[in-house]
């Protein structure tokens, strides 16, 4: 029961337009820092095209892609009217205003701070009272799903919340309270110096609190990708859910565990005590708990599919699948990229480990795998998922969709390992020129001008995925039926309340969060004398 | 299905949840707070409690080791990027009156016919920063240090506000526009060169870093030489030490070329 899918539709739209433009930008700066471009001679513009790059795809677009996911979501897992409908459209708004507002100061070359902020570097206060109203935004959306789950609830007392809108809730709670770090961040720390108000800043204490929100971020990131996994792939190759249970053991094991580990962020920070960081460290290593689970989970799922399909043998199954299906490749496609992506990760938070490639070409290697790869590719089949609900019109060319979605993947592989290796041999990031005819690093250049070569394979495949969605708003008219998630091997009937309530592991975030970050925030809050001067953008 | 029944301990979910997340907290903070430190040979720990307080990072004051004394006087100006950004008429009215005695050698409308620096339009900061450093030997010349010793405050921030308030004027000595140079525009990365315009100009502006678009090639030549040398010492942290003494002999000559044939009012372009 789709009935509001104008709603549906413009933060799709909006999400991949802006993906589309962010898209180029990013395959313009891979172009210009590799052997293949002339240099720029002018970094700034390096670094504006990388802010607005990082803004977009880590803040708009895959919040909007949730704020979508998550209205059809409720409407179609809880069979009930959106309630809020107005105020959706309110977050909306504030959304397009926010990216707008953030834009102009950026292209303006005044808000050159990367996505990531960098203070005591501080930019126009335009561009982070924009970040600000996206943020609220999406709020909105937190405060939406929290209440159309109770309306729901009102009015089935005791019965199973659907899997999809459990999931969507706890990724939306998930969000809420990792917002809170950035949100402190800015508004007590770079807003006041960026209006005027101070001339200095505490940057140790600004590096924490974005560490709270740049890690778990990734899992508000993931969690569409996971819903779909769970909810959407089974159904469209003709499985079933292997288990329920532990499905929802998972999304509440990312709600407690996802939270307080971002400090591996600042393995190389000096204002963080090393035990702190060594018990952010151990919490991360849990976080693998649940994508272990999701990985075991799925593909015993889709062996189900497989074995109805008439699959025999140990791994004869394989065989069977409908790999002509675009939502079968995808998934494998992103299994592929989660378990690199997933094991650079366990290096990225071994303490030792990381120290060999902390501030290397490997970390923007590393997210672009697991977020551009993994994550991103996910969006794509859930888009195809749901478009001719939304449209009403059929997407029919199955094999464009396929080309697109193979494009992704090896131009993923072809940017991403390179980096990866680059980073190794030491290479630093967020440099806007290398000079490769240096024979220190002139070994490198095959190596980056792989990787740039894979970043306009990237874009080619985004705008084929355009080009798709786009002829599916032209394609003749064709009823999809009602929009259906997985059904599991064994149906939920009654769930114990703590697995179908958020409460608890709400409650276990906060209080995590409170034990892992409370201390050093405080120290470094009243700790006198730790503030330094900013340094403003565009500024003699 | 209450709250009620969520939190509390006859729910094994609550039970279970609550104790197995508090339980890996202990273990990881007893490894992290206890264990590790003691692991570590080269560290001496009073107590227990003194390895939880370095590994919690408690702030501790540094051992008072005196300093090593200094024989000879450092720059104490602490710039930041809004430090005399907003002058009043005022400031520079008096500015104007002092100036007159500095006319001799920086020209009347502040642009040298002596192989002095040009400084009308020169940024206050830079100005008030070399003015300060003249003024507590940390930079010392024959001619200037006699002139700024008795200035005051007041009178340094009057002087820089009023030349960063006069109009950029071409150069005395007009010479035809020069390419630029690897070094002002690339640096030398691995001799640890950042590129000459990523702080003067060509590239972006630094707070301190003056523009030299126009200022005398001569002069320019000499203070990176004397940069290079050591008998310049009033750059912080070495910043232009480090960098004049690793370049060559020619990237100087060229970098000092190429400032001296820009025209001034390029340097706008940049701000």
């Amino acid at each position: 029961m789709l009935v509001n899918r104008k709603l549906i539709l413009a933060h799709f739209w909006l999400a991949f337009g802006v993906f589309g433009i962010a898209l180029t930008l990013g395959a313009w700066q891979m172009f210009i820092r590799s052997p293949i471009g002339t240099w720029l001679s002018n970094p700034e513009l390096y670094y504006r095209s990388l802010t607005a790059h990082g803004t977009v795809m880590g803040y708009v677009f895959p919040t909007l892609v949730a704020m979508g996911f998550g209205y059809a979501i409720s409407e179609s897992a809880l069979q009930q009217r959106l309630v809020g409908v107005r105020w959706a459209w309110a977050g909306f708004w504030l959304i397009v205003a926010g990216s707008i507002m953030a834009v102009i100061p950026i292209a303006l070359g005044r808000a050159s701070v990367l996505y990531t902020f960098y203070p005591p570097l501080i930019g126009n206060v335009f561009y982070y009272l924009g970040v600000v109203l996206v943020v609220v935004g999406s709020w909105i959306w937190v405060a939406l799903m929290s209440i159309n789950l109770r309306v729901w609830r009102k009015a089935n007392p005791g019965a199973a919340v659907p899997l999809a809108m459990f999931a969507n809730v706890a990724g939306s709670y998930l969000w809420a309270w990792t917002a809170v770090g950035a949100a402190l961040e800015l508004l007590l720390q770079i807003i006041p110096v960026a209006a005027g108000l101070k001339a200095t800043i505490d940057a140790g204490l600004a590096r924490v609190f974005f560490s709270w929100t740049l890690h778990a971020i990734v899992y508000f990131w993931l969690m569409p990708t996971y819903i779909a996994y769970y909810t959407i792939v089974p159904r469209a190759i003709g499985g079933r859910v292997y288990s329920d249970s532990m499905a929802r053991i998972s999304f509440i094991l990312f709600l407690v565990v996802a939270m307080p580990i971002g400090m591996h962020h600042t393995f190389a920070d000096p204002q963080v005590g090393a035990g702190f960081k060594f018990i952010h460290s151990a919490f991360t290593a849990l976080v693998a708990l649940p994508t272990l689970l999701t990985v075991f989970t799925i593909c015993a799922s889709v062996e189900i599919a497989a074995r109805l399909r008439g699959g025999r043998g140990m791994f004869g199954w394989i065989k069977t699948l409908p790999w002509d299906n675009p939502m079968m490749l995808a998934l494998a496609f992103s299994f592929v990229m989660l378990g690199f992506g997933g094991a650079g990760g366990l290096i990225n938070m071994s303490y030792q480990l990381d120290a060999s490639i902390h501030n290397t070409q490997w970390i923007t290697g590393h997210f672009h795998l697991i977020f551009g790869g993994a994550i991103v590719i996910m969006y794509f089949a859930i888009a195809y998922d749901l478009w001719p609900h939304l449209t009403g019109r059929e997407l029919i060319d199955l094999r464009l969709i396929r080309t697109q979605l193979w494009l992704w993947f090896i131009g993923m592989i072809v940017t991403t390992f390179p980096w990866h290796w680059v980073g190794i041999l030491g290479m630093p990031r967020r440099m806007a020129y290398f000079d490769f005819g240096d024979p220190a690093i002139a070994p490198q250049a095959l190596s980056v001008t792989l990787s740039a070569i894979g970043g306009f394979i990237l874009l080619t495949s985004g705008i084929l995925f355009l080009v798709v969605l786009a002829r599916g708003m032209r394609a003749p008219q064709a009823d999809a039926g009602p929009y259906r998630f997985a059904v599991a091997v064994h149906q939920p009937v009654i769930v114990p309340v703590a697995l179908n309530t958020h409460a608890l592991w709400v409650a276990l975030m906060i209080a995590l969060t409170l034990t892992n970050y409370g201390y050093p925030i405080l120290t470094l809050a009243l700790t006198e004398g730790t503030s330094v001067p900013a340094v403003y953008v565009g500024a003699q | 299905m209450s709250a009620r029944d969520l939190f509390t301990f006859s729910n094994p979910h609550f039970t279970r949840g609550v104790g197995i997340t508090a339980a890996i907290l202990v273990v990881t903070a007893i490894v992290g707070f206890i264990v590790l430190p003691f692991a570590q040979p080269w560290v001496q720990f009073a107590n227990v409690w003194d390895a939880i307080c370095s590994a919690a990072g408690v702030p501790q004051r540094a051992a008072s080791v005196a300093a090593p004394a200094q024989d000879k006087r450092l720059s104490e100006v602490v710039l930041t990027s809004s430090t005399l950004s907003r002058p009043s008429q005022e400031a520079i009215g008096r500015g104007a009156t002092l100036a007159q005695r500095c006319a001799i050698c920086h020209g009347p409308t502040g642009v040298s016919r002596a192989d002095s620096p040009n400084l009308a339009g020169q940024y206050a900061a830079v100005i008030y920063k070399e003015l300060h450093d003249f003024r507590s030997g940390a930079r010392t010349n024959a001619v200037m240090s006699p002139f700024a010793v008795n200035l005051t405050d007041q009178e340094i921030a009057d002087l820089s506000n009023y030349y960063a308030y006069l109009p950029r004027l071409p150069a005395y000595h007009p010479t035809p526009q020069l390419p630029k140079p690897n070094i002002v525009i690339f640096g030398a990365p691995m001799r640890g060169i950042a590129p000459c315009g990523s702080c003067h100009g060509s590239l972006d502006n630094k707070t301190g870093s003056p523009w030299l678009e126009g200022q005398s090639e001569a002069y320019m030549k000499a203070q990176l030489q004397a940069f290079a040398s050591g008998e310049r010492r009033n750059d912080i942290s070495q910043q232009m030490r480090n960098i004049a003494r690793a370049m060559t002999p020619q990237e100087i000559e060229q970098a000092a070329a190429y400032y001296a044939s820009q025209p001034p009012d390029v340097v706008k372009a940049v701000d």
